[in-house]
């Protein structure tokens, strides 16, 4: 099973891409197992770092908090740029210390932080395990430490071990 | 019905995206360095892949959606790879 | 716009609504890529046009071809992840690039490095 898929993420989604761009049928299942397999064992001699999904239930809350997230800051970074007149914003740099050491963790990490308009991820640093991110609505530099460690960074330590 | 209501908000849509690309290339010209200029870039490949996604809707072609696919592969690798060259190539170490 | 013609008016609405909120999210992006002052700030304004404004167009896309076609038309799922995926990369990058081009410059406005003995090591981020 192991020596067969090493990354069995890896090619099930590499399966669901093909079939996406493809369509659904036999034969490109068949071709998809396949490529996916292969490719998969591929990567394996770049020696990924893994890590293990320990609990899959909480995805889905993680992805819902992020959409929410997302969309929220949309909104609210569209109104500063549109009305830029209604209050004085202020934008800077927040210093945040970390707790999560996972690569694949830090890399979801990154994503949800860039994703949102209103934070940005520059700088990290492994031997600090800080993090800086450039804020564009800097009220609080607390709030911001605070959202990021209790709102993202303990469900992504309980999901990834 | 909804014919009009399609080709109306669709091409408003075009327009939208449209000014959004012209906007996108008046940063690109201005600068005034060299971060803006390709950040500005980013922001114009995924404008211009979204105006072909919103182009195929308005003709009904599927097409359009690999030409956008391979819009935003070579614009990330571009992106990417500007970038790259900002942080190594210019400063002399 | 005759193939459309066939689509129902609550699938015309919605897709219209989703296409005009995506490319007006998009469109904020690059005002604010104009109007904003400096370069930290402008960091910001792309991922307005990549996350949502991309969002909705491309929800749009898979609900009008869905319809049309009366069966889940679903690749415009890879876009929405490709772009989620590298817009992150691409910023983060950046974000690291001018931060790096400024302490090289001494310019103001810029934090120190987080390591405390001052050097920039660019092979320590992810």
């Amino acid at each position: 099973m192991s020596r067969l898929l090493p990354y069995p993420l890896l090619a099930v989604s590499l399966l669901a891409m093909w079939l996406l761009l493809n369509g659904l049928s036999l034969g490109h299942i068949v071709l998809g197992s396949v490529i996916g397999v292969a490719a998969s064992n591929v990567t394996a001699a770049l020696q990924p770092p893994r890590s293990r999904i320990r609990r899959w239930h909480l995805i889905p809350k993680l992805v819902a908090i992020v959409l929410v997230d997302v969309w929220r800051s949309n909104v609210a970074v569209a109104r500063l740029i549109l009305f830029p007149g209604q209050h004085r914003r202020v934008s800077g740099f927040v210093i945040v210390p970390l707790e999560l050491r996972d690569p694949a963790a830090l890399a979801i990490l990154a994503c949800i932080l860039t994703c949102t308009p209103g934070s940005a991820w520059v700088e990290y640093d492994s031997t600090a395990n800080k993090l800086l991110i450039h804020v564009f609505d800097l009220v609080d530099e607390a709030h911001w430490i605070d959202l990021i460690k209790n709102r993202y960074e303990r469900l992504l330590l309980e999901i990834l071990a | 019905m909804s014919a009009t209501i399609l080709s109306w908000s669709l091409l408003v849509a075009l327009v939208l995206l449209g000014a959004a690309m012209v906007i996108a290339a008046v940063r690109m010209l201005r600068g005034p360095r060299a971060q803006d200029r390709i950040m500005a870039f980013d922001a114009f490949y995924v404008n211009a892949m979204l105006l072909l996604l919103v182009f195929g809707m308005r003709t009904g072609s599927t097409l359009y959606f690999e030409a956008a696919l391979v819009i935003a592969l070579l614009g990330f690798i571009a992106t990417l790879a500007l970038a790259k060259f900002l942080m190594r190539g210019e400063i002399i170490e | 716009m005759n193939h459309a013609a066939d689509l129902p008016v609550w699938a015309a609405l919605l897709v219209s609504f989703l296409v005009l909120l995506g490319a007006g999210l998009t469109l904020v992006g690059a005002i604010g890529l104009v109007r904003l002052k400096t370069f930290y700030d402008r960091l910001h304004a792309p991922s307005l046009g990549a996350t949502w404004g991309a969002g909705g167009i491309l929800l749009a896309s898979i609900l009008f071809f869905s319809v049309l076609q009366s069966r889940p038309v679903l690749h415009e799922v890879l876009i929405a992840v490709f772009l989620t995926v590298t817009t992150p990369v691409t910023l983060m990058l950046l974000g690291r690039a001018a931060l790096y081009r400024d302490r090289s410059e001494n310019a103001a406005d810029v934090p120190p490095p987080i390591r405390a003995d001052g050097e920039i090591r660019s092979g320590d981020t992810i």
